[in-house]
This record gives structure tokens, C-alpha cells and sequence, in this order.
């Protein structure tokens, strides 16, 4: 008796173990798969090309992002920006100059740097931020409390917070059905176009840049993305805090 | 003892109803924000955290003056501390719950703090925040009630208490390093990022809070009409001088740093937080009151002989809750958001909502203080009647 | 009894007040099951009705957590032998496209009040 008890106990936790490793294998056939279109990668990483970028191509790029993610335009401080311009100066304050009498004024595209080592994944109370395997950096909007941690974390200014009830600046005609809106109070950022491409689809802001922006897996030696930052000289915004940005500019 | 914040004068009871008026207003505008959301509020993309964070770093500090009387009357048996002790124990609570409800009301998604807890992230500088925040808390409400109850029956407080006494003194401290480390660990915010952070706060702490015990200590004096001891409060005058020449002298390595190595990351900060940039020098004249209080506070308070004189002690108080409010109430966050990651300039000023919400929120503090208050000298009356 | 004049009011607010559920609802309509109105084209969901019925909260839930922290983007369904988007629009509402004949029916009978189209649009 006793030791048939032991022996049921053992297989019951054997077989406990075993459904929680595969629960396949127990019967339990129903259940979450990924997509077989889903674009791999050990770490996703976006190069933009400061040659090919023009003034066209980058309002092209961010009305792309904007309008697929609905992203409300605020006409205040209190705006949402996932992609936007900003002056050279600006983004590479730390490595210009005073002569830099072409380039300092000059607009550039700048977006989540989707760093390896991300300051606003280890403030969030929450987990509601967080790195994926491929080093995506996500927001889980149903998780986040509206602390703004994170953005006093973000030291590229890529974050923005919900202050009002985005559907207000939203015209419901032209909302993109497939994505969703934010709801007041929560933060949201660039998320790399991770549900584009777990379906096998390049980024909105990619497709869009007419070949001004790469991007790709930085492991794979034979990657566009990863070529192209051995032929060419590129920056990074703010390298010394070591936060290790993962959008490369070229100059 | 409870039943003694029932029986009270028309002056406590019309006092009461003030406080209850300002935090019915608060709450009115509580509801407006969280039907408009943040919106309401002077915040933004660049400066995202403003009036209510600032006021929970200040109130943090407050809330150490308890562990200034509990290290020298349970380490250094300091005797003179023994009738007042409480009244910085009830003290700490209240500000401990302001500060927890300055958190609450800066959220974008209150209904979801429960978050924190469910998804435990020990990464977050935040997390801990409320660990050492609530378990402060906690143990002044534990320590307080457990000694006042003890000395209303005539006998001493109970050993089990005193663990708890000692794990407090480290507490305290913990509730300020804490809340220091919410900003000095941030990559790019070079205002912050200093190791003089905790060590700044916690010189403000001890500067601030014992000053406002001192003044709500002769407010007892008036309208109580019971006197907490002139050892007490000349103690704790000596303990603001200290801590206060302590504080300026952390400002002024601080300053130092910035303006004689140049680096314009740092300096930008500082030029901004005393000259203005680009115009925007609303924060500055600010700015030069909290140094201007704070350094004549200190020359007052150098001296005994001002010290021992009631109503300079009170004069210079006042200055010290002026400088060092300004300097953590206004300076601190501001400062640290501009000029932002993008080197642009803005200015910050609150808006009325937000401005009724802060105070609504110190109603409360003040209601708390008041009932606890009323109990614990009601209780030493009790006492000392006999 | 000492103080009666004071215990025996506090008891009868308090009693008022923990049965105030029940009386507040005195006269208000009987529950009735309400009729939701199903989509025509389909015979089956992905589970079972009745498992629909008591988990589709749960399951929803699951998804979310699956499909936005996880990276798993499909559903495989037994019952229909098929793979679906674990998307609340793309899929749910694909069928039951009419939000109001649908989830709003039961959901009011029932007084809850779910937060997903606050941000998920109805098509």
C-alpha cells in the first residue's frame, strides 16, 4: 500500500513535470503556436542611411508608423511620437561640432533605440516593458501602471505617455483595425513592428524609406544590416552610457 | 484611545473642518484628473514627472525626524526625547501615507498598482520603494501605538518592541536612500547621476524634518497647551544645525563638480537650475530664495543664543522649510528632466489642478497629524496629571 | 445594556447597509438569459460552447500574455483543425462582428464592463 501511494505519487509528478515542459505530448492539443512566416533573429537591428534619407522619405516613414499603430497627433507637449525628425545636433550633441555648419541642423529620423542593455526594462516596477529573445524591446500596454519611470529611464527621450484619451485626437474613420489604440494613462514607444514581423513582414517605417533604411539580424554575418556596418563609417546616439543602442546611423 | 480625538475644543473641530474642506477641493479635482487623465496637469513628453514626485521626495525626508529622537534616546540614552518621541512617530505616519498618496494620484492607471505586487521585479528602484516605504510605515504605527499604550497603563513598553525600535534607525535611512536611488541610477540624466544623491537627501531630511517638529511643536505649545520640553526642542535645534550645514555643504560639492570641471552635460543642469537658459528662468529666482533661506538659516541657527530665543528658533525653522522644500520640492525633478535628453529648454509650472491635488494631499497629512497628535498628548496629559 | 440608545441604531445601519444589494434590487427586473445572435456562416467556435461560455475571459486573458510577451501568434484549435490569430479583432470579431448583438448582450445582463475595446476596435 504504502508503496504503491509512493509510486502513484511519483508518476503523478513525473507526468505533472512533463506536461508543463510539453503539454503536447499529454493530449492537451489546442493551444498557442507561432507563425511559420515568422521572421528569426538573435538580435534585430535597424540601420539608417543619412545618404538616401531625404525630407520626403522621412515624412513617408512616419506617417507609415503613425497610421498603422494609430498613433494620435496631440497638437501640444504632451504628444505621442514613436518615429520622428529631429536636428542632427540634437540626436549626436556629444559628437558634433561647432562646424558641422551642414549636418548640425539637418533633420534626422530617430525612433526606440531598442538598446541591449535597456535602462527602461530595469526601472519598470512591472514587467510591463521588456526585452525579447530577439531584442526587441516591448510594451505590454495591459500591464502598465502610467508611472513614467521609464521615461525618466529612456535617455533618448523615445517614450511618450498617454495623457489624454488618444481616441479624442483619433478620427474613427481611419483607425487601423488590426492594431490598437492606447487607452489614457500608459506609456508606449517604437516596438520595431514586432507583430509585423512574427508575421513574416519588415517593419512599416522599412518599407516605406525606399531602401534608407536596412534591417536585420546583427548575429548573421552575411545580413545586409551587418555588411553594411563594416563598409561604412555609422553612429550611435549616446554609446558611453552603455546602453548599447541598436539603430545604427550612417554617415 | 482612540475616543481622544472625539472630545476636542471648537478651534480643533473648525480646524478639522478646514482640512476636510481643502481635501474635499483635492479630491474634486482628483476626479477631474482621472476622468481627463494626466492631461490636466502642466506634465509632458520631456517632463514627466513634476509637482506630486517632487512632493514625495520631500515628505520623505520629513518623515525621518522620529529616527532623529529614536538614535539618541535608545542608543544614547537621551532622556529628554522621551515625552516628544511620539509625536515624531505619529509624524512619520502621516507623512509616510502622503507619500504613498503622491505616488498613487501621479499614476496614469491607479486601478492597476496592484501590478507591483503581482509581478514582484526587483530590477526596479521602484519596487523597493514601496517595500521600504510601507514596511516604514508599518513600523511606526506598530512602535507608536504599542509604547503609547504601554505608558498609558503606567508600565514599561513590552521587550518584543524593541527589535522592532532598533530595525527602524536603519529603516529610516532606507526610506531616503531608496527614494535618492530612484534618480541617481538613471544612465543620462546627468543631474541625478551622483553618489551624493543619498547622502544629500538624507542631510535634508534631517534638516527638514526635525524644523517642522520644532514648529508643530511650539503649535502644541499654544493650542494644547502642553509643553513638549525645552531639552527636547534645543536638542533638535542642534540636530537641524548640523544637518543642515550638512546639506549646504553637499550642494556646494555638488555645484563645485559641475563648474570647475566644465562638462557641459553636468553644467547645463546647474546654469539652468540658478541663471536660467534661453529665457526660462522661472525656477532660478526660486532657486536663489531656497539658498538665500537656507544659508541665513544657518547663521542664525550657528549661534546658541538664537537658537534658545523661541521665536528665532521658529524664524529660522521656517527659513530651513523654505530652502530645502524649494530645493527638493521644485528643483530636484525639474532640474533633472532639462535641458532633456535632446538639449531643449523648457519650464515647468503646476497647474491648478494639480496644484489643489498637492494640496488636497497635504490636507490629509495635516488631518492625520492633527488626530494622531491629539491622541498621543491627550494620552501624555493623562500622565502627567498624576 | 449599557448604551443602548447608541447600540441598537449602529446595528440597524449596519444591517441596512451589509443588505443594501438586496433591497436596492427589490422590483428591478428577473434575470432572464439574454439571446445573443450568432454568426450564420460557422456551426462551431474553436472550443466548445460551453467551454466558450465559462472561459472565453480566461482564454482571452491567456492570449494576450501569449501573443504580446511570449511571441506565439496562432491559436491551433482541435475542435476546428485549423490555426487562428490569438487576436481578439481578428479572429472573435471576425465572426461576431456585431459587438452590441454579441458580447455587449450578456456582459449587461450580467453587469460587467470588460476595458478591451477601450483600446481594441470593434469592426
Amino acid at each position: 500500500m504504502k508503496n504503491s501511494r509512493r509510486k502513484f505519487i511519483k508518476i503523478a509528478g513525473m507526468a505533472a513535470l512533463g506536461w508543463s515542459i510539453c503539454p503536447s505530448l499529454a493530449g492537451a492539443r489546442s493551444g498557442p503556436r507561432q507563425s511559420e512566416n515568422r521572421l528569426r533573429a538573435d538580435r534585430w537591428a535597424m540601420v539608417i542611411d543619412s545618404e538616401k534619407l531625404n525630407d520626403e522619405i522621412m515624412d513617408k516613414c512616419i506617417e507609415a508608423c503613425h497610421k498603422l499603430h494609430n498613433v494620435p497627433e496631440i497638437p501640444n507637449d504632451q504628444n505621442i511620437k514613436w518615429i520622428w525628425k529631429e536636428p542632427f545636433y540634437n540626436l549626436f550633441s556629444d559628437q558634433s561640432h561647432g562646424y558641422l555648419k551642414d549636418k548640425k541642423s539637418l533633420p534626422f529620423l530617430t525612433l526606440c533605440n531598442h538598446c541591449d542593455n535597456p535602462p527602461c526594462v530595469r526601472v519598470c516596477p512591472t514587467q510591463a516593458t521588456f526585452s525579447r529573445d530577439d531584442g526587441i524591446v516591448l510594451m505590454d500596454f495591459h500591464r502598465c501602471i502610467g508611472c513614467r519611470f521609464c521615461m525618466a529611464g529612456c535617455p533618448y527621450g523615445s517614450r511618450s505617455f498617454n495623457y489624454y484619451d488618444p481616441r479624442k485626437f483619433l478620427d474613427d474613420d481611419e483607425l487601423d483595425h488590426d492594431y490598437p489604440t492606447r487607452e489614457m494613462g500608459v506609456v508606449e514607444k517604437c516596438e520595431f513592428c514586432a507583430h509585423l514581423v512574427d508575421q513574416g513582414e519588415m517593419p512599416a517605417c522599412v518599407e516605406a524609406s525606399e531602401g534608407a533604411i536596412l534591417f536585420g539580424d546583427l548575429n548573421d554575418p552575411n545580413s545586409d544590416v551587418r555588411k553594411v556596418l563594416q563598409e561604412r563609417y555609422s553612429l550611435l546616439r549616446k554609446p558611453k552610457l552603455g546602453t548599447d543602442p541598436q539603430v545604427y546611423y550612417l554617415i | 484611545m482612540l475616543e481622544k480625538a472625539i472630545k476636542g475644543s471648537a478651534l480643533y473641530w473648525i480646524w478639522l473642518l478646514v482640512l476636510l474642506a481643502v481635501i474635499g477641493v483635492g479630491f474634486g479635482a482628483y476626479l477631474q484628473q482621472l476622468d481627463q487623465g494626466l492631461s490636466v496637469t502642466a506634465l509632458n513628453r520631456d517632463i514627466s514627472w513634476g509637482l506630486y514626485i517632487a512632493q514625495l521626495t520631500f515628505l520623505v525626508g520629513v518623515a525621518a525626524s522620529a529616527v532623529m529622537m529614536v538614535i539618541p534616546m535608545y542608543l544614547h540614552n537621551h532622556k529628554a526625547f522621551a515625552r516628544m518621541l511620539i509625536l515624531g512617530e505619529f509624524m512619520a505616519v502621516a507623512t509616510i501615507i502622503m507619500c504613498l498618496l503622491f505616488v498613487v494620484v501621479d499614476l496614469g492607471q491607479p486601478q492597476r498598482l496592484w501590478n507591483v505586487v503581482l509581478y514582484p521585479t526587483p530590477s526596479s528602484v521602484l519596487f523597493w520603494d514601496m517595500v521600504v516605504l510601507n514596511g516604514y510605515l508599518f513600523l511606526n504605527i506598530l512602535i507608536g501605538w504599542v509604547t503609547l499604550q504601554a505608558e498609558r497603563k503606567r508600565v514599561g513598553p513590552p521587550r518584543w518592541i524593541k527589535p522592532f525600535i532598533y530595525l527602524s534607525i536603519p529603516w529610516a535611512i532606507s526610506i531616503h536612500t531608496v527614494t535618492a536611488f530612484l534618480y541617481a541610477g538613471l544612465p543620462g540624466r546627468d543631474f541625478w547621476l551622483t553618489a551624493s544623491m543619498a547622502p544629500s537627501f538624507l542631510a535634508s531630511a534631517f534638516a527638514a524634518g526635525p524644523a517642522l517638529l520644532i514648529l508643530l511643536a511650539f503649535a502644541v505649545k499654544i493650542f494644547a497647551k502642553w509643553d513638549p520640553g525645552r531639552e527636547a526642542i534645543q536638542s533638535l535645534a542642534k540636530i537641524v544645525t548640523y544637518a543642515l550645514a550638512a546639506y549646504l555643504f553637499l550642494i556646494g560639492c555638488k555645484i563645485f563638480t559641475a563648474a570647475y570641471s566644465m562638462v557641459p552635460d553636468k553644467l547645463a543642469h546647474w546654469e539652468y537650475l540658478y541663471f536660467g537658459l534661453e529665457g526660462h528662468t522661472m525656477l532660478s529666482v526660486f532657486m536663489w530664495v531656497s539658498t538665500v533661506a537656507g544659508v541665513s538659516a544657518l547663521l542664525i541657527l550657528l549661534f546658541p543664543k538664537n537658537r534658545q530665543a523661541d521665536n528665532i528658533l521658529a524664524f529660522a525653522c521656517v527659513l530651513v522649510l523654505i530652502s530645502t522644500w524649494i530645493e527638493k520640492g521644485m528643483g530636484l525633478i525639474t532640474a533633472g528632466f532639462v535641458p532633456t535628453p535632446m538639449k531643449e529648454v523648457l519650464t515647468y509650472a503646476p497647474t491648478g489642478p494639480e496644484i489643489l491635488i498637492t494640496l488636497g494631499i497635504y490636507g490629509i497629512g495635516f488631518l492625520i497629524i492633527t488626530v494622531l497628535w491629539k491622541v498621543g498628548i491627550g494620552v501624555r496629559k493623562e500622565i502627567e496629571a498624576t | 445594556m449599557y448604551d443602548a440608545n447608541k447600540i441598537i441604531p449602529g446595528l440597524i445601519i449596519f444591517a441596512l447597509f451589509m443588505t443594501f444589494p438586496f433591497w436596492y434590487n427589490l422590483g428591478a427586473d428577473a434575470y432572464s438569459t439574454p439571446e445573443l445572435e450568432l454568426p450564420e456562416d460557422y456551426e462551431k467556435c474553436i472550443e466548445s460552447t460551453e467551454f466558450m461560455r465559462a472561459e472565453h475571459m480566461n482564454m482571452l486573458d491567456e492570449w494576450r500574455d501569449l501573443y504580446v510577451r511570449d511571441g506565439y501568434q496562432e491559436y491551433w484549435s482541435e475542435l476546428k483543425q485549423e490555426s487562428y490569430p490569438m487576436s481578439l479583432t481578428k479572429t472573435c470579431m471576425d465572426c461576431h462582428s456585431d459587438k452590441e448583438k454579441f458580447c455587449d448582450r450578456c456582459h449587461d445582463a450580467t453587469a460587467v464592463d470588460p476595458y478591451c475595446w477601450d483600446c481594441h476596435i470593434e469592426p
